[in-house]
């Protein structure tokens, strides 16, 4: 099947690999980039004028939920791939923590192949560092770096002891691209937690979690990580010390990466003195403080790319008692408009560095080389066009199955127009194609 | 007054005196043969409650009576409230019976919050979770006006598990916000650590509190095995933190002593303290009914927000 | 804004009512319920008179009907409480309840439905300062201290010394419109 040819024409270019930032046209054939300059004529290609527009990369999302299989009340790999094209993602790496659970290739494969038969995205599923999650024996990490992953997580939990994390590190670092992404909480100081614990918590009469049971793992890890020189991944970081503490590490030259999620970037604790459950997290929404120093963390480079955490659940499962209420937002489709609004537009970031947080570094982490850039004659044609200046308010329906989202009735800034995926529009005007 | 009792953040000092004043009508209702007045007649009082409360029900349940307001119990053992079928389904099918006002007491806080979403009644906080207890707080107040004829500048000690105390929360905003001088007691992991943000002091000596007090509020001390984690044993509370008779000896002339109840005789107080004339414990029960009915006069005596418009007066 | 009674009006008329309520009722078995929140002051004042006149005691009581008010639910706010104290039984008594202004009749409605929860009176009889007509229920007062014709949107108000510093009745007239109506009038 042939793939549309497409001219894209006077849009801001935006690739922060190939040292981009300025107006210039791209025309996309066969699945690839054939061409960035100036005034490009292409007669055969379709025309897209994008005054006005930005151009870049297709996002990449290290961490995200599609819940499949297992959970598909929830949301499937192709519902969860539809939200992430609509959000302007052209690949996405799915953990681990599904039914059965992603801990051999049996399960790996069959993601990878639902997501090839949705076609919406590429999908980099991530594997377990240990058997069905149980924190115990190391899962089959080996066939699964053979099978095409790279990322291990036993995200949604945490690797409860230092000796198995050092073994999964070790392990891990003889397949030469390995990363070990930890979720990290101390379950000790997090049992029957609900949200941060701090003054709000305290008043809101909900058991909280302190920060401290993210740092002591955190530290942990890096540890662990200076031990055995492994890759390690810090996911969803949310406290003021672990950013202080990755960037020491980073200091040290050790292989440390760490990501942050859009709502830790925005939310605090006191944003949950409604009881809204769809504000209920893990880790939760910590104090203005701790937001202040992710955001820092971000800006200067300690903390390497932004991910969703796109952790769907169904209405009814959040329709209920806070306590009761299982944690996570939806993300898919709002972290673009999020970063522009409440990051790029206040000048806490760049735009580059946006695009650099959303796509191209999480590309490099996950190894999805035909992702993040740079957009240059040959390469796959992975590609988001986006409004920088459209406003929009956030609220159901959602593309995503679920509707838990942390942003409903925020408004926002900035909206995906086309996302393109190996030369294929999967979003056009907005919507999806398929 | 606001549209719904939730917490005491829903309530002005002003509003605080006007319910105290209002209770006084209600209690003098309670001196009379028939303790009734139709002034909710035809009105639709839903009492949800999720954990069991005898106490606290019944006396919802009076006071709505008492106003000549019909009422519904749901109470867990019964009905689909154990069945699971979920709060907002059961808050629906209350809706549809056309519930005017919901007391709800749930073991989950928050859930009167999340109420308030899926119903158009007005909607109060009989007890959530760890979180508040509005209408105890107001009873609690009420008696200590009544006995002590002023709130501001009353020295008040609450004293036991703050932490886990949805009353110590909500007296403890009331006093303040009523000018009371307000001081936390207990074991140091029994007591918040940000307390002290909530215009409050905080003490970990009883002996040294007791002699400067106009009201020493006990709470109640769990004993479940969850709650040892916090202090050794309950030996070790009563001993250091249970008001027996000898620390009675300690409270000032004519000071108060109060319990919300249920009471552990034996470990935060002493049988025998329990039943001296300064303990007022009896006192907060006959005040809740009137308080409860001032509370459920006051929300649902004025034109609801969405009701149809009605001419002024007639 | 007219005044209808001045201080020696009111002296008059409640010296009046007294004599009236001694000539017309037996004292013996008299008492006295004065309607929150001016009305209580009123009745003191008629069983000071009575005292005057014939030496006797009679018991005076204050009655609050606002949880009787036939309007709960359809003001802004739920109506102002007033104290209740009738220190007495009223059952066999003849009750005469006292109220500043009588309107509508409702006030009146709701005071008997109160006072018949109280206990059984032998009779219920009722005095007025100002009666302004436009009853909208069949109530009719048995001592009344003056007559006046007002318009239905008119505000009438009795001023008695122990709350406004001096006593008096004063008529506001409202141009005419939609009834805005007190309910207890």
């Amino acid at each position: 099947m042939a793939s549309p040819e497409m001219l894209f024409r006077g849009a801001r270019v935006v690739d922060p690999r190939a040292g981009r930032d300025e107006v210039a046209d791209v025309h996309v054939r066969d699945g690839v980039v054939a061409d960035v300059g100036s005034g490009l004529d292409a007669a055969s290609a379709e025309i897209v004028e994008c005054d006005g527009l930005v151009l870049a990369p297709g996002l990449v999302d290290l961490h995200t939920h599609l819940r499949e299989p297992g959970f598909e009340h929830k949301e499937t790999v192709e519902t969860g791939t539809r939200a992430a094209a609509a959000g302007g993602y052209t690949a996405v790496a799915p953990m681990a923590n599904t039914d059965p659970v992603a801990d051999d290739a049996s399960v790996i494969a069959q993601v990878r192949t639902a997501a090839a038969l949705a076609g919406l995205a590429d999908v980099f599923p991530v594997g377990a560092i240990t058997k069905g999650l149980q924190g115990e024996v190391l899962a089959e990490i080996g066939e699964m770096v053979a099978a095409g992953v790279r990322v291990f997580s036993d995200d949604g939990r945490c690797v409860p002891t230092a000796r198995t994390l050092r073994n999964a590190l070790t392990y891990a670092s003889a397949f030469d691209d390995a990363v070990i992404a930890e979720h990290c909480e101390d379950d000790s100081l997090s049992i029957g937690q609900q949200m941060h614990e701090g003054s709000s918590s305290s008043s809101l009469g909900l058991a909280g979690q302190p920060a401290a049971a993210e740092d002591a793992i955190v530290f942990r890890d890096i540890e662990m990580a200076r031990l055995t020189g492994g890759r390690l991944h810090i996911c969803h970081l949310s406290s003021a010390r672990s950013v202080e503490l990755v960037r020491r590490a980073k200091a040290d030259g050790l292989r440390v990466t760490a990501e942050v999620t859009p709502h830790h970037l925005v939310f605090t604790d006191e944003d949950l003195r409604t009881y809204d459950t769809n504000r209920k997290v893990n880790p939760p929404l910590r104090s203005e403080a701790d937001r202040d120093a992710l955001r820092w963390g971000l800006a200067d480079g300690t903390i390497d790319a932004i991910a969703t955490d796109h952790a769907p659940h169904a209405v009814e499962e959040k329709e209920a008692e806070f306590d009761r209420a299982p944690p996570g937002t939806i993300g898919l489709e709002t972290a673009l408009a999020v970063a522009l609004t409440k990051l790029v537009a206040p000048g806490i970031i760049s735009l580059v560095r946006a695009v650099e947080t959303l796509s191209s570094t999480p590309a490099s982490i996950l190894g999805a080389r035909d992702h993040g850039g740079p957009i240059e004659a040959g390469r796959p044609a992975n590609l988001v066009l986006f409004d920088p200046q459209e406003r929009w308010t956030v609220e159901p329906p959602f593309v995503s199955k679920s509707r838990n989202c942390a942003f409903t009735g925020s408004d926002l800034i900035g909206r995906v127009r086309s996302t393109v995926l190996h030369g294929e529009l999967t979003v056009s005007e907005g919507k999806a194609t398929r | 007054m606001n549209e719904h009792l939730l917490s005491m953040h829903d309530v002005t000092a002003d509003d605080v005196i006007r319910i105290l004043d209002t209770a006084e009508s209600f209690r003098e209702v309670g001196t009379r043969v028939i303790k009734k007045v139709p002034a909710l007649r035809g009105r639709t009082v839903v009492n949800l409650f999720y954990e069991n409360s005898t106490r606290t029900r019944i006396s919802f349940e009076l006071a709505a009576k008492r106003l000549s307001a019909d009422v519904i119990n749901f109470s867990s053992g019964g009905s689909s409230v154990s069945k699971g079928e979920s709060l907002k389904d059961t808050a629906l099918t209350l809706q549809a019976m056309g519930a005017d006002a919901i007391v709800i007491r749930h073991a989950s806080s928050g859930s009167p919050f999340q109420l308030t979403k899926w119903v158009r009644g007005h909607v109060l906080n009989a007890g959530d979770g760890t979180h508040e207890h509005p209408t105890q707080a107001l009873l609690d107040l009420y008696t200590m006006r009544e006995r002590l004829g002023r709130l501001e500048g009353l020295r008040v000690a609450i004293v036991g598990d703050v932490l886990h105390s949805r009353v110590a929360r909500s007296l403890s905003f009331g006093l303040v916000k009523m000018g009371a001088d307000v001081t936390l007691v207990g074991p140091a992991t029994l007591i918040p650590p940000d307390a002290p943000q909530w215009g409050v002091q905080v003490s970990h000596d009883v002996d040294g509190v007791l002699p400067k007090l106009d009201v020493c509020y006990l709470l109640r001390v769990q004993t479940e095995r969850q709650r040892l984690e916090y202090f050794p044993s309950v030996r070790e509370y009563a001993r250091l933190f249970g008001l027996n008779r000898a620390r009675v000896g300690l409270l000032p002339e004519g000071s108060l002593i109060m319990h919300p109840g249920p009471m552990n005789r034996g470990v935060e107080i002493d049988s025998d303290v329990a039943d001296l004339p300064q303990s007022v414990i009896e006192d907060q029960v006959t005040n809740g009914i009137a308080v409860r009915m001032a509370l459920l006069y006051l929300l649902l005596g004025g034109r609801h927000a969405d009701a149809a418009d009605e001419v002024a007066g007639g | 804004m007219s005044r209808i009674l001045g201080p020696d009006d009111v002296r008059r008329a409640l010296a009046r009512i007294a004599h009236e309520i001694v000539e017309r009722e037996r004292i013996d078995g008299l008492v006295l319920v004065g309607i929150a929140d001016r009305g209580d002051h009123l009745a003191l004042r008629l069983s000071r008179e009575i005292a005057k006149i014939e030496g006797a005691d009679v018991p005076v009581g204050v009655l609050d009907i606002t949880f009787y008010r036939d309007d709960i639910g359809l003001t802004a706010e739920a109506p102002e409480v007033h104290e209740t104290r009738i220190p007495f039984d009223i059952a066999g008594r003849t009750v005469v309840l006292v109220d500043d202004v009588l309107f509508t009749g409702r006030t009146i409605r709701a005071a008997m439905d109160a006072l018949t929860d109280l206990g059984r009176a032998r009779r219920i009889r009722l005095a007025v300062l100002v009666d302004r007509g436009h009853r909208e229920l069949p109530i009719r007062a048995d001592f009344v201290g003056k007559n006046v014709p007002t318009q239905l949107g008119d505000d009438v108000r009795v001023m008695v010394s122990e709350i406004d510093g001096e006593d008096g009745a004063v008529v506001e007239e409202r141009p005419a419109g939609p009834a805005l109506r007190e309910a207890h009038a």
